[in-house]
């Protein structure tokens, strides 16, 4: 079992929980994921790491209740502990192994979206940390759905914000902001790294695409072991099947096939649960909804 | 004298009413019927049964003290070659092992030694003596990687010995392949699999689950932080085959290996647990092996339509002759001789059929078996809306890659010689993660073999 440290509520509908999980927070690196089941009766579920605490012997999950199987991690409280907690599972970011001097010289540009937004947090600190100068954007509904602004400032070299609302920052998505940054305001970077919902990591891989902007995007595929059995997690990436638990998380975002990958997601979702997902961010306000009705 | 009575018949569940639940299909014999059987051996002077063993179970003694009816010391017997024979009666191919080597099966029937294995097997649980962790540690440690067979045989051989023994398992249950992969009906998991581990653990066995190895640590951080003298890899062959023919990434197309595994490990079939499985009307299962068997039955109990699509005749189909007799009493279609060439989507992405051409049988490969060879101009559709591939599975290449030195085939398999020896110094292996995929019993056998490597390399100071 592992226990639920701290738990806290970050939006509506999205929690953080810090776990005890020492040999996980031990061997983890920004950009690789856990298996996590609530229970006995639940799913595995795969979740990207939002920080982890070697030291403390702690792994930072952030999870949003969309789901019967992230209502019940939700469900769960500080001092009750979840069932099962492996990993950490995936490659690490590629820039983990990259040399220094080389990552010293690059700007990199974070665009993350919704709960998306946590998990690259453990990246921007990891440059941070490194010398490495990264600016990060983050996409949100409105004000009140943006998670990790204050984490974020703290490691970031400059923190945009965009929202569909216009309640805070850049009124609009986070492509047109990156167009903003990139066309209007002349910023100039040499790497994009896109994690959110697999829309967004869809179109923001088409603005790049534009300018030439290697763009690395990490999927939340379906899965079941999250290490190479199941097969559940294929994707294709530049014409060939690769497994996103052993070969991913992280693939070329000009290469991935987004609209095969969001057509898998569905692999599982009876007609009813497709209906409520549309209805449930139908009423949230939230425009897009490509690849929930499929 | 031996009883010249016909092989005693074996008590199932009817196939119509089997076909529609998870429950046990062979209920196994009795006391009275076990003891029968048993009176049928010859008691060869050269017994071909043990030989054709992979653990060499001395088969004519267990039995003679099966007829005998003294159970506990038959128990014993099995007990001192293997430790999970209430497993291996049920999963082991014995046609092509102990029961195939048999003198009665020359002319008449062989004698069941699998049904009786089972009967010991199954007593012995019951009612047999608790297994015993040996009284004194030797002070040596060694690590197990996988739950599965050849990692439980060697564990409860090396803890005998007095080592102090653990198993690190990925999966958050222990058991490998026989809780994710076998089917309840087939081997249930509490009554049986639960029960035999628990035995290994009696032996002072500890297994930490949710370790990946390679990921979660490694073997050089087991070895050099955790104190491990030698490891074992048992870590099987988990990553799935697929054709790569077109379509084969269209909603509805799913490995055998994550088929079974959401309905066996994740109990998807049972309504209490969360996991979804997407069953469908109409399911192909591609492949004729055990694994293509228990996903086409598993199929059939969830309610669809099932067939088997093969591209051999039936008389290479690798699977357990029982299998594959059990199949076609539940009403499992069979298509020999047909191979897939494309899996056909509707609009949506989703299944809707498989295009398949016909086969024929032409000149034997190097496996000696006839290999097929296309019909011109036999193509022809299925309608289908899920489709299954069971075409085999290779050993993971994350130990391989994150320790140095230990050497793979071309294959993916990990390198290693009779007695279980890598290319790696304190690193043993054996089962499915050397051989590729194989049977419980041959990885049983190797666990074994490796256990006795790793006690004399401990024993002769490393060397």
């Amino acid at each position: 079992m592992y226990p639920i440290l701290e738990k806290r509520l970050l939006a509506e509908g999205i929690w953080l929980m810090k776990i005890h999980a020492p040999r996980v927070a031990h061997a983890a690196q920004p950009g690789q994921f856990v298996i996590v089941r609530a229970d006995s009766h639940s799913e595995r579920i795969p979740l990207t790491i939002s920080d982890f605490d070697a030291a403390e012997g702690s792994v930072t999950i952030v999870t949003q209740a969309i789901g019967a199987s992230t209502h019940k991690i939700c469900a769960l409280e500080q001092g009750e502990a979840l069932a099962d907690f492996a990993g950490p599972l995936g490659r690490p970011s590629e820039f983990v192994h990259a040399p220094l001097d080389e990552l010293r010289r690059r700007r990199y540009l974070f665009v993350a979206g919704g709960v998306g937004t946590a998990p690259i947090y453990p990246q921007v600190k990891w440059l941070k940390e490194h010398g490495v100068r990264a600016d990060v954007i983050i996409g949100a509904k409105s004000s009140r759905m943006l998670i990790y602004t204050d984490a974020m400032r703290q490691v970031a070299d400059h923190l945009y914000i965009a929202t569909d609302d216009g309640s805070e920052g850049f009124k609009g998505m986070v492509t047109g902001l990156i167009e903003e940054l990139v066309e209007k305001r002349g910023e100039h970077y040499d790497e994009c790294v896109a994690i959110g919902p697999m829309i967004m990591m869809k179109f923001v891989a088409l603005t790049t695409r534009k300018y030439a902007l290697k763009t690395t995007v990490s999927l939340n595929a379906l899965m079941v072991d999250g290490t190479g059995m199941c097969g559940a997690c294929r994707v294709t990436v530049g014409g060939r099947t690769r497994f996103t638990c052993v070969d991913g998380p992280e693939f070329d975002g000009h290469e991935v096939d987004f609209d095969e990958a969001m057509r898998r997601q569905g692999m599982y979702r009876s007609q009813e649960q497709r209906a409520a997902a549309i209805e449930a961010e139908r009423e949230a306000g939230h425009v897009c909804r490509i690849g929930l009705d499929k | 004298m031996a009883n010249k009575i016909p092989r005693v018949p074996v008590r199932e569940q009817d196939p119509a009413i089997r076909a529609t639940n998870f429950e046990e299909v062979c209920y196994g014999y009795d006391q009275q019927e076990a003891m029968l059987e048993a009176s049928r051996c010859l008691h060869c002077k050269k017994p071909r049964c043990v030989e054709a063993c992979p653990v060499g179970i001395h088969i004519p003694d267990f039995i003679q003290a099966l007829h005998e009816g003294q159970l506990q010391e038959a128990a014993d017997i099995i007990a001192r070659d293997s430790s999970l024979p209430s497993i291996c009666g049920r999963v082991c191919p014995q046609e092509t092992q102990c029961e195939g080597s048999c003198i009665l099966g020359i002319k008449g029937e062989a004698v069941a030694i699998g049904k009786l294995e089972r009967f010991v097997g199954d007593w012995k649980l019951e009612h047999g003596a608790a297994p015993q962790a040996p009284a004194a540690r030797n002070g040596h440690k060694v690590a197990i990687i996988g739950s599965g067979p050849a990692g439980l045989a060697c564990a409860s051989d090396l803890a005998r010995m007095g080592y102090e023994v653990k198993i690190f398992e990925a999966l958050h249950e222990a058991g490998g392949v026989l809780v994710y992969g076998i089917p309840e009906f087939r081997l249930p998991k509490q009554r049986i699999v639960a029960r035999e581990i628990d035995e290994v653990k009696a032996l002072g066995v500890e297994i930490e689950t949710d370790v990946i190895v390679g990921r979660t640590v490694t073997i050089d951080s087991l070895m050099e932080e955790e104190g491990y003298e030698a490891v074992f890899i048992g870590s099987g062959a988990g990553l799935p085959r697929f054709m790569g023919i077109p379509g084969e990434n269209l909603n509805g197309v799913v490995s055998a290996n994550e088929f079974l595994t959401r309905a066996n490990l994740m109990h998807a079939y049972d309504a209490e647990y969360d996991t979804p499985i997407y069953v469908g009307q109409r399911v192909v299962v591609v492949g004729g092996g055990n694994v293509a068997m228990d996903a086409v039955r598993t199929a059939k109990r969830l309610g669809a339509d099932a067939t088997i699509v093969y591209r051999r005749s039936e008389k290479e189909l690798p699977a357990r002759a029982e299998e594959v007799h059990h199949a076609r009493e539940e009403g499992i279609r069979f298509r020999m001789l047909t191979n897939p060439t494309e899996v056909l989507g509707d609009e949506r992405g989703w299944v809707r059929g498989i295009r398949c051409v016909e086969m024929e049988l032409g000149e034997p490969d190097e496996s000696g078996r006839r290999s097929p060879v296309v019909k011109p101009g036999s193509e022809f559709e299925i309608d289908c809306d899920v489709v299954i591939m069971a075409l085999g599975t290779s050993p993971n290449p994350l130990l391989a890659s994150t320790t140095e030195g230990l050497e793979t085939s071309r294959r993916g398999c990990i390198t290693a010689d009779e007695h279980g020896v890598t290319t790696r110094k304190g690193v043993f292996a054996g089962g499915d993660a050397v051989t590729g995929a194989a049977t419980v019993i041959l990885a049983m056998g190797a666990g074994r073999t490796a256990a006795r490597s790793i006690d004399e390399y401990i024993r002769s100071g490393k060397r």
